[in-house]
C-alpha cells in the first residue's frame, strides 16, 4: 500500500530519513530504520573532518513550531565514512550518501567514494543554509549546480539526486539546472536567526540558522508544486513533515517520497511508525490502494 | 526558547566544584539535565543536583563555559532549557549508589528518594569529594585512590567488596567512564541490576544530532542514565566516544 519505487530502489515506505538528523552513525540509522523508515539519507559528508560550529546550535521554536539549527556541516570526513556505511547498509533499506562540496572536483571526489562505500544513491547538498563556501553558496549559481550535477552524473553509476534551497526567488531556474539528476529534493532549511531579548544577541554560536519543522511546511508544499509541475524529474518533498496528513499532502503536490527530519524531535524516533499508520488509516477511509496514485492529484485540476 | 535563572547562593564543594542555586518551576526528575547557555561563551549540558523549587547545579570546571561558570556571582543570571532525558528507576530493595568525583551531582537527588542503600562518595583525592556534608547522616563509606580519606584504593574495588559481604537489588553509578565501565562489568558478574548515568559530547540535547550517541543511543534522550540490558550490549561504552566531529576516538 505504501511501497514505492524511484530510481530502480524499493522503498517499503515513502519516508526518508532527512539528512542531518540522527544520521552520522552507522548505528543510529540501523535503529532508525528498525524504527520503520522506507530509507536513511546520511548527514552531509565533506571532504575533510569538520566539528562544526560551537553551541549554541539549535533554538527550539515555541509550541512545537520547529527548530533552527546551525550545526556547520560536522561530520568526520569522508575517508572515515565507510565504516558507518557499512553499518548502515545492514539495516536493510536504501541507504542514500548525502555529500558537501565547494566545485564539480569535489562533489565528484565525495560522490566516487560513497559509491565504493555501498550507498544506494547519493544526495548532493545544495543547499545547507548556515555553510561559507558550501550548500546554498553554491546551490544558487545556476551554472554551478549544472555542473555540478552532470559532473557527479557522469561519474557514478547510483541515482543522483539534488537537494535545493528554499533561499532564492529562482527556485525553477536552478531546478532547470540541476534537472539532470535522477530526482530533486525540496526543500533544505530556510535561512532564519533567532535573538534571545534577554542576552540581547543571537543564540545561535554562527547567527544564522536553517529554520525547519512544521512552520516551514507550506514553503516545502509550494517549491514541491511549483518543480514538479514545470519540470519531468522526480521530486522528493522535504519541511515539515510530521504527521501521515502533511506526507500525503506533499505527495499530492507531486513528491514521490518524503524526507523527515525535525518530527522525529517532535515525536520520538516512532515517528516513522506513526506517521505509516496515519496514511494508511487516510487511504482506507478515502479508498486509496496504492500511495503512488496519489503523486501529484493536486495539480489536476 | 530559554529561562532565564537568578544565581541565589554559590557553595564551594570541592577542588574545582562550586555548587549554583537558583528557582526554577520546572519539574525534574534524579537524573535529568538541562542545557546551560552562558550568552557568547558556551552552552553545555548539566545535570541537576538539588531538584526542590530551589534548584541546583553542582558544576566542575572543566572547559570554557563551566570556567566562566565558576567565575560568576550571587545575582548573576543563567540561561536554561530543559529538562530533558530520562532520570533513573527507582527499583525497589537494597541499592548501592557509587559516586566518582563529580558524578555526586548526578547522584544526590537520586540517593534523597532511596529508603535503603549503602552509599560510597569517591575521588581521586580527599579534597574532590563531593557531598560529604550533605549526606553526613547517611554514614557514607569514602574511598581515594590515593588513600588521602577512607578506603585505599579505587571505588569498584571497594564496590566489590561491599557486593560481595552484602545483597544489593541495583547499583547506580555516576562518575568517570573507566570507573562506571568497570562498575558495569562487576554488576554484571555478581548478577546485580546497574543504572549508570553516561556523558558523551553533546551538542543539540533535544535528540536530533547524533553527537552524543553510544551505539545508536542517544545520551541526551536515550539516557544519559542506561539500564543493565542495554548497558551490557553497548560495545562502545569504555572504549569509544567520537569527536565533535562524529569521528571514533579510543577512549584514553
Amino acid at each position: 500500500m505504501l511501497s514505492v519505487s524511484l530510481n530502480g530502489m524499493f522503498f517499503k515506505n515513502p519516508l526518508i530519513l532527512a539528512s542531518g538528523i540522527l544520521d552520522e552513525s552507522g548505528d543510529t540509522m540501523v535503529r532508525i530504520a528498525r524504527a520503520g523508515a522506507g530509507g536513511i539519507v546520511t548527514k552531509s559528508i565533506g571532504s575533510k573532518e569538520r566539528a562544526g560550529y560551537p553551541n549554541p546550535v539549535i533554538y527550539e521554536l515555541p509550541d512545537g513550531m520547529g527548530i533552527i539549527n546551525a550545526i556547520g556541516l560536522a561530520n568526520p570526513g569522508i575517508d572515515s565514512y565507510g565504516d558507518e556505511i557499512k553499518i548502515a547498509k545492514t539495516a536493510g533499506v536504501p541507504v542514500i550518501g548525502s555529500i558537501f562540496g565547494s566545485s564539480p572536483e569535489e562533489f565528484v571526489f565525495l560522490a566516487k567514494k560513497m559509491e565504493r562505500y555501498g550507498v544506494d544513491a547519493v544526495e548532493l547538498n545544495l543547499s545547507c543554509p548556515h555553510a561559507r563556501g558550501y550548500g546554498m553558496e553554491v546551490g544558487t549559481d545556476k551554472e554551478l549546480v549544472e555542473e555540478i550535477v552532470s559532473e557527479v552524473k557522469k561519474a557514478v553509476r547510483v541515482p543522483v539526486w539534488a537537494k535545493l534551497t528554499p533561499n532564492t526567488h529562482s527556485l525553477i531556474e536552478i531546478a532547470t539546472s540541476a534537472s539532470a539528476a535522477d530526482a530533486l529534493v525540496l526543500i533544505n532549511t530556510v535561512r532564519g536567526m533567532a535573538i534571545d531579548i534577554d542576552a540581547r544577541l543571537p543564540v545561535l554560536s554562527n547567527r544564522v540558522g536553517g529554520l525547519s519543522g512544521p512552520c516551514i511546511k507550506p514553503i516545502g508544499i509550494r517549491a514541491v508544486y511549483e518543480v514538479s509541475s514545470e519540470l519531468n524529474v522526480p521530486v522528493i518533498g522535504v519541511g515539515g513533515v510530521t504527521s501521515g496528513r502533511d506526507a500525503i499532502e506533499y505527495i499530492m503536490a507531486g513528491a514521490k517520497a518524503v524526507e523527515v527530519g525535525t518530527a522525529v524531535y517532535l515525536r520520538g524516533i516512532s515517528v516513522f511508525s506513526q506517521i505509516v499508520r496515519e496514511m494508511e488509516e487516510w487511504m482506507l477511509k478515502n479508498d486509496v490502494g496504492g500511495v503512488e496514485e496519489l503523486v501529484g492529484v493536486a495539480q489536476r485540476r | 526558547m530559554y529561562r532565564v535563572v537568578v544565581i541565589k547562593d554559590i557553595v564551594d564543594e570541592a577542588k574545582n566544584v562550586k555548587t549554583f542555586r537558583f528557582e526554577d518551576d520546572s519539574r525534574p526528575s534524579p537524573g535529568q539535565f538541562y542545557m546551560v547557555w552562558i550568552p557568547g561563551i558556551d552552552e553545555f549540558p548539566m545535570s541537576i543536583s538539588y531538584i526542590g523549587n530551589l534548584k541546583g547545579f553542582t558544576v566542575k570546571k572543566i572547559g570554557a563555559g563551566t570556567s566562566r561558570m565558576h567565575d560568576l556571582h550571587v545575582g548573576d543570571r543563567l540561561w536554561i532549557r530543559g529538562p530533558y532525558g530520562n532520570g533513573f528507576e527507582i527499583t525497589e530493595g537494597k541499592a548501592l549508589v557509587v559516586g566518582g568525583g563529580s558524578g555526586m551531582a548526578t547522584l544526590a537527588p537520586l540517593i534523597e528518594k532511596l529508603d535503603n542503600r549503602d552509599i560510597i562518595i569517591a575521588a581521586k583525592s580527599k579534597d574532590e569529594l563531593v557531598f560529604l556534608n550533605r549526606f553526613r547522616d547517611l554514614e557514607p563509606i569514602i574511598a581515594t585512590d590515593d588513600g588521602s580519606m577512607g578506603y585505599h584504593g579505587l571505588a569498584t574495588n571497594l564496590a566489590e567488596k561491599l557486593l560481595v559481604e552484602n545483597d544489593y537489588d541495583i547499583v547506580y553509578t555516576c562518575g568517570p567512564e573507566p570507573m562506571m565501565s568497570a562498575m558495569v562489568q562487576i554488576a554484571k558478574k555478581y548478577g546485580v541490576e546497574i543504572q549508570a548515568s553516561l556523558e558523551r559530547f553533546m551538542k543539540c540535547g533535544i535528540g536530533i544530532c547524533d553527537s552524543c550517541s553510544i551505539n545508536g543511543y542517544r545520551v541526551c534522550v536515550d539516557g544519559p542514565v542506561f539500564n543493565s540490558s542495554i548497558l551490557f550490549s553497548m560495545t562502545e561504552f569504555g572504549k569509544v566516544r567520537r569527536t565533535p566531529s562524529g569521528k571514533k576516538e579510543e577512549l584514553g
